[in-house]
């Protein structure tokens, strides 16, 4: 294996690290699982576990509310968690800014709601990108029935980055630029600090979908000038069912509640009600305790390895899968998105010549090798791509040099399997 | 445990590498259906012909998939054509029959298949559709073979619905 040179200059211990997850010691079928599917969720450590098991074990009670013992416990850690988060990301003010959702797609969704429903009509608009993931699609079109406003679009170039040829028009009476700081399909990284100095220059605000970037790189919401960014947990080595917001204290400050209930109001009277003051305003019902805890604990660890070195990583494996599989299969494969590692994450979506994603998903699976067919939930991005589906590989901290050897290994017998 | 070959048997390989009856027809008087599986972005599209008689004279297929989407309309459009309209959905029923998870469940355990509680459906042969059983083991996949079968049956509906 000529992998030496790779393993030497990786900044992680990824042997290390694959032993801090109980499912990557699963043997399917007979192969060791090679967990290519990171873009879609992401895998834990055993630290996330833990914290998660404890809180249910020690301090399990509902939060805000008690004044018992316990019950003050989970209040202190829910709101540790939001602080830890809020540092993770560079938040000025995390004990107000940071808002926990369900997932990213409801973060999207509530500023769609909540700001866009305050601050948009007909003469406005809202200009996307055509690499966005549905999340970042769905709710403006949802809310477009509703106010009539103009949804614009930042076309791509041949390699699917974004085409900035005619960025000051396309920005030209737009009320809000929304965008992801990289695409779960081509891995793209958008110019996102350049297209928010513009975006401001034009009077506009700037969402960013940060959910396949927070996990993967360095991120500090003030240096990337952003005024919302969205992600989830379980992307970031932490538990499903949590997402967080974060927006400057002023503009959610200003923005009306998005779903009403307990928690989120200061009174309630037969003639109305009155909401709390931030974060809970934005936070209806229990909210996802124990998940806030498993994010904490995902978010020291990921620290632990040092998000530099995670990126690096990334950087070195992605180079070494491209070189990899484009050496075994020349023209057979096509690799979609930018041709260079350090522009893009590592997500790698494939085209094997005469094998539909499907059907190549389905043989890899048989080697126990985990990757995503489909569209990926960005089906304007496939028609650009002029694809209906490919097949996804995503990297993270656990993938090393013989995940990739067994997705090339695979991917031949896949090209053998269906040899015409 | 199930294997590849379970699922990509010869003839379906055949039908993916050389699809029959592609193409389009002219709307009208053909009618024209969309089929979408949402789940892995693949789209078929139905062509059907239908004579006043009920007949379906012509059937073309469009549209993009992997090997069980593609090879199951392939073999579908060779099985309805010719075939009048109630044959059309009686081989339809006995297909979708055959991709239930309930229906390989009894099969797996050696029982016969059919309940006793409903008299047996009139005897329709699969033929080469045949081919296609081994997919109810891979479960993921069943929404592929029958993508297809319920473009058909909405297509049909279109083109039997009075003008």
């Amino acid at each position: 294996m000529s992998t030496a040179e790779e393993v030497r200059t990786d900044p992680l211990d990824v042997a290390a690290i694959k032993a801090d997850f109980p499912l990557l010691k699963r043997v399917l079928k007979g192969h060791p699982i090679a967990y290519l599917d990171s873009a879609a969720s992401s895998q834990k450590p055993q630290v996330v576990l833990d914290a998660m098991t404890t809180y249910y074990e020690t301090i399990n009670a509902n939060v805000h509310r008690g004044v018992y013992e316990i019950a003050e416990a989970a209040t202190n850690a829910i709101e540790a968690a939001r602080v830890r988060v809020g540092r993770f990301i560079g938040a000025p003010n995390p004990e107000t800014e940071v808002l926990f959702s369900k997932n990213a797609t409801e973060s999207l969704n509530l500023v769609a709601r909540s700001w866009g429903g305050a601050n948009l009509g007909p003469g406005d608009a809202v200009l996307l990108t055509q690499l966005e993931h549905h999340a970042n699609i769905v709710p403006w079109f949802q809310l477009q029935a509703e106010k009539g406003f103009e949804i614009r679009w930042i076309p791509l170039t041949a390699d699917a980055q974004l085409d900035l040829t005619d960025i000051d028009r396309l920005l030209d009476g737009v009320k809000l630029l929304a965008l992801t700081a990289m695409s779960n399909v081509t891995g793209t990284l958008t110019p996102v600090r350049e297209l928010t100095d513009k975006a401001h220059a034009a009077g506009a605000l700037v969402c960013l979908d940060a959910c396949q970037y927070v996990p993967h790189l360095a991120t500090d919401v003030v240096s990337l000038g952003v005024d919302f960014a969205a992600f989830s947990g379980h992307k970031m080595l932490g538990p499903t069912g949590i997402g967080v917001l974060w927006g400057h204290e002023a503009l959610l400050d200003a923005m009306p509640p998005f779903l009403g209930g307990g928690g989120m109001i200061l009174n309630v009277t037969l003639d109305g009600f009155t909401p709390a003051a931030l974060p809970a305003k934005f936070e209806a019902g229990t909210p996802p305790i124990a998940e806030a805890i498993g994010l904490h604990a995902a978010v020291d660890y990921l620290d632990g390895l040092g998000m530099e070195a995670v990126r690096e990583h990334e950087v070195t494996l992605t180079a070494y899968a491209m070189r990899t599989l484009t050496d075994r299969f020349g023209e057979q494969l096509t690799i979609h998105g930018p041709s260079e590692p350090a522009a893009r994450g590592g997500v790698l979506s494939m085209a094997m010549e005469g094998i539909h994603p499907h059907d190549l998903a389905q043989v890899l699976d048989e080697h126990a090798v985990c990757v995503r067919p489909g569209h990926h939930c960005a089906k304007p991005l496939m028609a650009v791509l002029g694809v209906g589906a490919t097949a996804r590989a995503s990297f993270y901290v656990y993938n090393d040099t013989d995940d990739v050897d067994a997705l090339a290994e695979a991917l031949g017998e896949a090209a053998h399997f269906f040899s015409f | 445990m199930p294997g590849l070959e379970d699922l990509y048997r010869e003839i379906i390989l055949d039908h993916y590498r050389n699809p029959r009856n592609r193409g389009e027809l002219e709307t009208p008087p053909a009618t024209r259906t969309e089929g979408f599986n949402p789940l892995c972005g693949d789209e078929i599209v139905v062509f059907l012909d239908v004579a006043t008689d009920g007949t379906v004279t012509d059937i073309r297929i469009g549209g993009q998939g992997c090997s069980i989407s593609q090879s199951s309309a392939s073999m579908m459009s060779a099985a309805v054509k010719g075939k009048t309209i109630d044959e059309v959905k009686a081989l339809t029923r006995a297909f979708k029959a055959m991709m239930s998870l309930h229906e390989s469940s009894l099969d797996a355990d050696g029982e016969s298949g059919e309940d006793p509680l409903e008299p047996p459906a009139e005897p329709v042969k699969l033929g080469d559709l045949e081919a296609l059983q081994g997919v109810v083991k891979f479960p993921v996949r069943i929404k592929c073979a029958t993508l297809a079968w319920n473009t058909l049956l909405q297509g049909v509906e279109e083109a039997t619905a009075p003008a």
